[in-house]
């Protein structure tokens, strides 16, 4: 179900906003019209839609009218034309009263500089929404409470926001706009002005709480390793337009225009390959049922591999290396039983290659690729991974 | 040849007459109420013994500002007050600063906020500032006296004219200055605009408006020498009678007095309005 709608939207600012639009259509450029009619153009007739319990991702470089745009979606910034519904409610005819319910009950927020309240404690900050909607004091503390440890801020809601770290004052940031209910949050930057490993941290976390919440969520972002993490899709913008959206791999497979193909180069690609593209189809396979030290020993000389893995009841048991094999051999062992390493590391079917350098570099055997039902759908050896991220980097 | 004169003087006396004509019932009225206060703050000032004013004064201070350093200080500069005979001129010029102050806040903290909301009321209100803060303090003792009367109600009309100012333009300045997003974020959050103003706005803006009141309090006492032209009792009274007389000592412990008075009024105003922020700022 569609939970935003955008339809058209223009933003121009300045003296004749309706004259930057016809403009606009006409082809002028944006600096054309800004040195002809002193207007500028935020967003240029947008249109998209967001999907109940989803996250978009809008990503463009600063001044692409990302933050306009977001700020057009509960109104804290006029839409100069176009039609906006959120929950089926047509935002832009809202009148002033209106629009100031439509935002307690809809539309949360969460400010790329925190915006906390420096006068108030943590506790206050997060309380604001719901003292704004009256409720009364103990209700209204223990939602906050409630936020607070959702976060894990619990034991610092009496401190002002100046005591705590970057990253603390933006879990507060998220705490408030949590603690309201409201079914759409809007993150305009939220993680940007944090350090990269803060940053990382409150994107899984920010995953961690979406699975429970399901919410409808719009992030803006100007990182695309961010915007991959944690879009379901992405809305790329340039000089006000969308310049294409969709999913991440549809993205970076296939960038629409120059434009995007230059702002996807940089991607790290061990971030976005996944051990599904990277593995191979593993040459040999030993059954536990069926087959003996020999008969596995048999099947690695034959592919030319120094080790196996054993499949029994159709799922992934583990692995037998060449020495092991040879070594059952010689005490007279029939069945795989003693031979087989059980304990060994697998990574499933979407693992980013960054993940799986570590587990290649500190085990002795290629890494196996299982799917939920724990069958081994293939392996990952040094060479494929390589081979795999060369590849995309130089496209 | 005769230039033709521009009549502003008799234009502006004009108007004044037509004023006192037609306002002179509201205004004497008010001078009466206003007058009858200063006489009750002034006699329950000197109504205990003054040993008992000092110590509540130092104990006042030392409350407010949390800093033993300025309750010592208040102690001994009103011994000092008392030794030299000025206390009762001390007691009646604190009277007139409160009164003045309380106008003056009264008006400016409501003046800065219209004047920080709507740009029109700033563009008003920003050039009758800059007259009534160039124009020499003086000149409004004139049109006191024919509204208020001689005296100390005269004297404090005088003064809020020449001690709002600031509290107006720190107001609206403080409010001007509190961070976009924080506006934002208490718009995004549903706020009205009355919820904005007293639960974001204000008290952000609170150490920029407690910096406009300390400067009108300053003003304030700054015009109490000129308000004794008018008849304005107190340690200005005291200067004036020193300068008439050409009382060198007499005037310097006048002046000393009133020096006091502005360090224990102005420090306390300034450890009051930075305490807050402290807390806010950690470690």
């Amino acid at each position: 179900m569609e939970k935003i709608v955008v339809e058209d939207v223009y933003k121009v600012f300045g003296p004749s906003p309706e004259k930057g639009i016809e403009m606009m259509k006409q082809g002028v450029s944006k600096a054309d019209i800004l040195e002809k009619t002193k207007n500028t153009i935020g967003v240029a007739g947008v249109s998209f839609s967001v999907k109940e319990g989803e996250i978009l991702v809008v990503m463009g470089l600063s001044g692409s009218g990302k933050s306009t745009l977001v700020r057009c979606l509960n109104r804290l910034i006029n839409p100069t034309s176009g039609k906006i519904y959120v929950a089926d409610t047509d935002v832009t005819a809202l009148g002033p009263e209106e629009l100031r319910q439509f935002r307690l009950k809809h539309l949360s927020m969460v400010f790329q500089n925190f915006a906390l309240f420096p006068h108030r404690t943590v506790l206050d900050n997060v309380a604001y929404g719901l003292e704004i909607q009256n409720v009364e004091l103990a209700k209204r503390r223990e939602r906050a409470m409630e936020a607070i440890i959702q976060v894990g801020l619990k034991g610092n809601e009496d401190s002002y926001p100046a005591q705590l770290s970057g990253g603390m004052q933006q879990r507060v940031g998220l705490a408030r706009a949590l603690a309201l209910d409201s079914d759409i949050m809007l993150m305009d930057e939220a993680f940007s002005a944090l350090d990269p490993l803060i940053r990382s941290d409150m994107q899984d976390e920010l995953l961690q709480l979406q699975d429970k919440m399901q919410k409808t969520i719009v992030f803006i972002s100007h990182d695309l390793d961010e915007a991959l993490k944690i879009g379901d899709r992405i809305v790329l913008m340039k000089d006000g337009f969308i310049v294409q959206s969709g999913t991440a791999e549809e993205i970076l497979t296939n960038p629409a225009d120059e434009y995007v193909a230059k702002f996807v180069q940089d991607v790290d690609m061990a971030k976005v390959i996944t051990a599904e593209s990277v593995m191979l189809k593993p040459k040999e396979m030993a059954y536990y049922e069926t087959d003996g030290p020999k008969s596995a020993l048999r099947k690695m000389r034959h592919s030319h591999i120094s080790g196996i893995f054993v499949r029994k009841d159709r799922k992934l048991l583990g692995y037998v290396s060449a020495e092991d094999a040879s070594e059952a051999i010689k005490r007279g062992d029939h069945t795989l039983e003693k031979v087989t390493q059980t304990d060994i590391e697998t990574v499933s079917l979407d693992t980013p290659a960054v993940e799986i350098i570590p587990l290649l570099a500190r085990s002795n055997y290629p890494i196996p690729v299982v799917d939920e039902a724990h069958r081994l759908k293939g392996v990952v050896i040094r060479g494929s991974l390589l081979a795999g991220l060369a590849e995309r980097g130089t496209e | 040849m005769d230039l033709y004169r521009i009549p502003v003087g008799r234009v502006i006396e004009a108007i004044i007459d037509f004023l006192v004509d037609h306002l002179a019932f509201a205004t004497r009225g008010f001078a009466a109420v206003t007058s009858t206060g200063i006489d009750w703050i002034v006699s329950a000032l000197m109504y205990p013994p003054p040993i008992v004013v000092m110590v509540l004064f130092t104990a006042l201070a030392w409350f407010l500002a949390r800093n033993w350093k300025i309750g010592l200080f208040t102690f001994l500069g009103l011994f000092l007050i008392w030794n030299m005979q000025l206390w009762g001129a001390t007691m009646s010029t604190l009277a007139l600063i409160l009164i003045s102050t309380l106008i003056a806040v009264g008006i400016g903290i409501p003046m800065g906020i219209l004047a920080a909301l709507s740009q029109t009321a700033y563009k008003i209100i920003t050039p009758i500032l800059d007259i009534m803060q160039t124009m020499p303090a003086f000149v409004y003792l004139i049109p006191a006296i024919p509204f208020f009367g001689l005296g100390a109600v005269g004297a404090i009309f005088s003064t809020v004219v020449f001690s709002v100012p600031p509290c107006i333009r720190l107001t609206c300045l403080g409010i001007k200055q509190v961070p976009k997003e924080l506006v934002e974020a208490a718009d995004a959050f549903g706020s009205s605009k009355s919820q904005k103003l007293f639960k974001v706005q204000l008290p952000i803006a609170k150490t920029t408006i407690i910096a406009g009141i300390n400067q009108t309090i300053m003003l304030a006492l700054s015009m109490v020498v000129i308000a004794a032209m008018i008849g304005a009792r107190g340690l200005g009274g005291e200067v004036w009678r020193a300068i008439q007389r050409l009382e060198m000592g007499r005037g310097f412990e006048a002046g000393i007095g009133i020096v006091i008075v502005a360090i224990i009024l102005d420090r306390v105003m300034q450890q009051y309005g930075g305490k807050g922020q402290q807390a806010q700022q950690g470690e």
